[in-house]
């Protein structure tokens, strides 16, 4: 008998104990912390956070959602998709149907139909708008539809092994050709208008800084869910295929795993958190048009992730904090230049941290630990 | 060594989920290959070609059970395109294949894809080794090891003490126990293969084809390897693809059979004394 013992664990642990403490005490934070400077802290006070700091951070967060989201598929499955911003307009436009539906009369035209409706002179609502005044179908159809288009692409595309950069084209034709249909009226989303003037969400008031707050505690929980949820995936036996198909796909063949049914859940599951993500940002900005599906939006999405840092999780909430915090601050200071700035950061970072900036800590400890 | 763990147990065979056709999904049920005639591999007017390229014209091929075979031929001989067709990488979805490829007496090949065929118990080592360099070492044991490979069981998939043992015992075996808890892409090259064949050996195969196994690798390790290999005779049914003919004399010994491919069809097959002296084979490879 052989006396060689291997320390392996049956299971690897979602997070290590510290880290669970970190993640406790930042939930505590923000929970206890964001009340209290918006709405107890008097205004002009240093710690008096103001609506739009606080719209702003709501923002932010579901940005990070989304990053999280194309990170578990980019980072870990070797899918770059440039279609995760269609998967986040999905989710923001069918919240934004309920919001269109929750103003009532108190629309322009003072009629039952939102006023794009009235606008185009139609008399009733279409089909597919029946039952978004519910909020709980809303909910479901938030939770469902966006997962089960991916679901339905991700299916064809893998199915015929369609892999790299044909499968990034193929994801941004997709969304392109989405937000040309959506920028139709004939298509019933509002054309190029999109959806906005909302007044209203489960009755309270939008405007108001207790609705706001509320927002911005339901982004930053599913931020918060979905980082466990992904972590929890990767940790999993699932995870590692997933990574050994990215590194190796042939030897994942030939060591008799399909990789069809492992690309599809993650693809499925990170475009149900992209709508999620959607869903929780249009109520906060308070406008979904078709410009949310271009292009461009898919590769800002791409550059968080890389700035902060692939395969991390926890790198692309960095990355998507980093550079948005920077865009605020240089499009407020410089705005023409901010184009600039983006795609130098992109080239940069791509040059001298392709691990991005969660890969250049890690690095930093890993050589401290050699030494 | 506890040997009766590296034989797979019913209740560690994989099962179909595939909804694939045919007889071979009442084996797939039953989990084993027929060899009631001691035939583990039958390949019969195998022809392959690719946009009208024939890359195999009419071989034919038989491998026993337990058996190992090893087989030469200058480049370009279809060794590769052969190995292909075995493991399902090609097959009629992407090229123009005729002929029978049979895994005991009632499996086509042709019909399954690398998956499935892999499930049933054939094994590939790359000529290039092939490992995933981003996992540790273990979790490459882990990720090789045979059991059920669905995508909806592995999210809540644990090792049990055994799998545990048996991932240490083959971690022994190929001699990768200090770099246990290494990422494998660290490894050196030689390593890398010794990985790779133990990866092989984790699922636990009915056949094993190996595409130059010894490439890149020390002499020691070479015969370091070639004693491993001689060690799984009759465990397992073994073909060698190899340039090396010390390392090939050394696994097949004096009356181990060696096939001669060339231009897509056997041109010999014979012990090593037979075949070196087959002029067929001197003229078109030994010779040269």
């Amino acid at each position: 008998m052989s006396d060689f013992q291997l320390n392996i664990p049956s299971k690897q642990s979602i997070l290590s104990k510290q880290w669970w403490q970190v993640l406790i005490a930042i939930v505590v934070f923000v929970y206890l912390l964001v009340p209290l400077c918006a709405l107890y802290v008097p205004e002009g006070s240093f710690f008096h956070l103001s609506a739009y700091s606080l719209t702003l951070f709501g923002k932010i967060m579901c940005y990070a959602l989304a990053a999280l989201a194309l990170d578990l598929v980019w980072g870990y499955c070797g899918i770059l998709s440039l279609g995760h911003s269609l998967f986040f307009a999905l989710g923001g436009y069918i919240m934004g149907m309920y919001l269109m539906r929750s103003i009532g009369t108190e629309g322009v035209y003072h009629s039952e139909l939102p006023d794009f409706m009235v606008f185009l002179d139609w008399k009733k609502l279409p089909w597919f708008w029946e039952g978004t005044n519910h909020f709980a179908w809303v909910l479901f159809l938030i939770l469902v539809l966006p997962g089960l288009f991916a679901f339905i692409f991700g299916f064809f595309a893998f199915r015929s092994r369609i892999k790299g950069v044909y499968l990034s084209i193929i994801t941004q034709a997709l969304t392109y050709a989405s937000m040309l249909l959506f920028f139709r009226n004939e298509t019933g989303f509002g054309g190029n208008n999109g959806f906005t003037d909302f007044k209203r969400i489960l009755g309270f008031s939008i405007t108001n800084p207790n609705t706001r707050v509320v927002l911005f505690l339901f982004s930053f929980t599913a931020l918060v869910l979905g980082f466990i949820a992904c972590r929890r995936i990767v940790q999993s036996k699932l995870g590692r295929v997933t990574m050994a198909i990215r590194d190796a796909e042939n030897r994942v063949m030939f060591s008799g795993y399909d990789p069809l049914g492992y690309k599809l859940f993650i693809w499925t599951f990170s475009a149900f958190l992209c709508g999620i993500a959607g869903a929780l940002y249009v109520p906060q900005v308070g406008i979904i048009n078709p410009g949310e599906m271009s292009p461009g939006n898919s590769i800002e999405l791409a550059i968080w992730v890389a700035v902060g840092g692939r395969a991390t999780l926890i790198g692309p909430i960095i990355g998507a904090f980093f550079v948005n915090g920077t865009k605020t601050i240089f499009t407020a200071l410089a705005p023409e230049y901010w184009l600039f700035i983006l795609g130098g950061l992109f080239v940069l970072v791509t040059l001298f941290i392709p691990n991005g900036v969660v890969g250049l800590i890690k690095d930093y400890f890993y050589k401290k630990k050699q030494k | 060594m506890n040997l009766p763990n590296l034989i797979p147990k019913k209740s560690q065979l994989s099962e179909s989920r595939t909804g694939s056709k045919g007889s071979f999904g009442h084996f797939l049920e039953k989990g084993k290959i027929d060899l009631s005639h001691g035939e583990m591999l039958y390949i019969e007017d195998l022809e392959v070609s690719f946009d009208g390229f024939k890359a195999i014209r009419g071989l034919n091929l038989d491998i026993r059970v337990g058996e190992l075979r090893c087989i030469i031929g200058p480049n370009g001989a279809g060794k590769t395109t052969m190995m292909d067709v075995i493991t399902g990488k090609t097959g009629p979805r992407n090229a123009d294949v005729k002929g029978r490829v049979f895994l005991g007496q009632t499996i086509d090949l042709l019909k399954l894809n690398e998956p499935q065929i892999a499930q049933i118990g054939i094994g590939r080592k790359f000529q290039k080794p092939t490992v995933f360099e981003n996992l540790k070492v273990w979790e490459n044991f882990e990720l090789a090891r045979k059991t059920d490979k669905s995508w909806y069981l592995s999210l809540n998939a644990s090792l049990d003490e055994s799998a545990k043992d048996l991932i240490a015992q083959t971690i022994q075996k190929v001699g990768l126990e200090e770099q246990a808890f290494e990422d494998a892409g660290l490894l050196s090259h030689g390593q890398k293969q010794r990985l790779e064949i133990g990866m092989l050996l984790m699922q636990q195969p009915e056949l094993l084809l190996l595409d130059e196994p010894a490439a890149g690798m020390t002499d020691e390790e070479t015969m370091q390897l070639a004693d491993l290999l001689n060690s799984l005779r009759g465990t397992c049914s073994i073909i060698v693809v190899e340039h090396d003919m010390e390392f090939v004399a050394a696994l097949s010994g004096n009356d181990g059979i060696v096939t001669v491919l060339a231009e897509g069809s056997v041109l010999s097959e014979g012990t090593m004394q037979q075949i070196k002296n087959d002029p067929k084979v001197i003229e078109s490879y030994l010779g040269r």
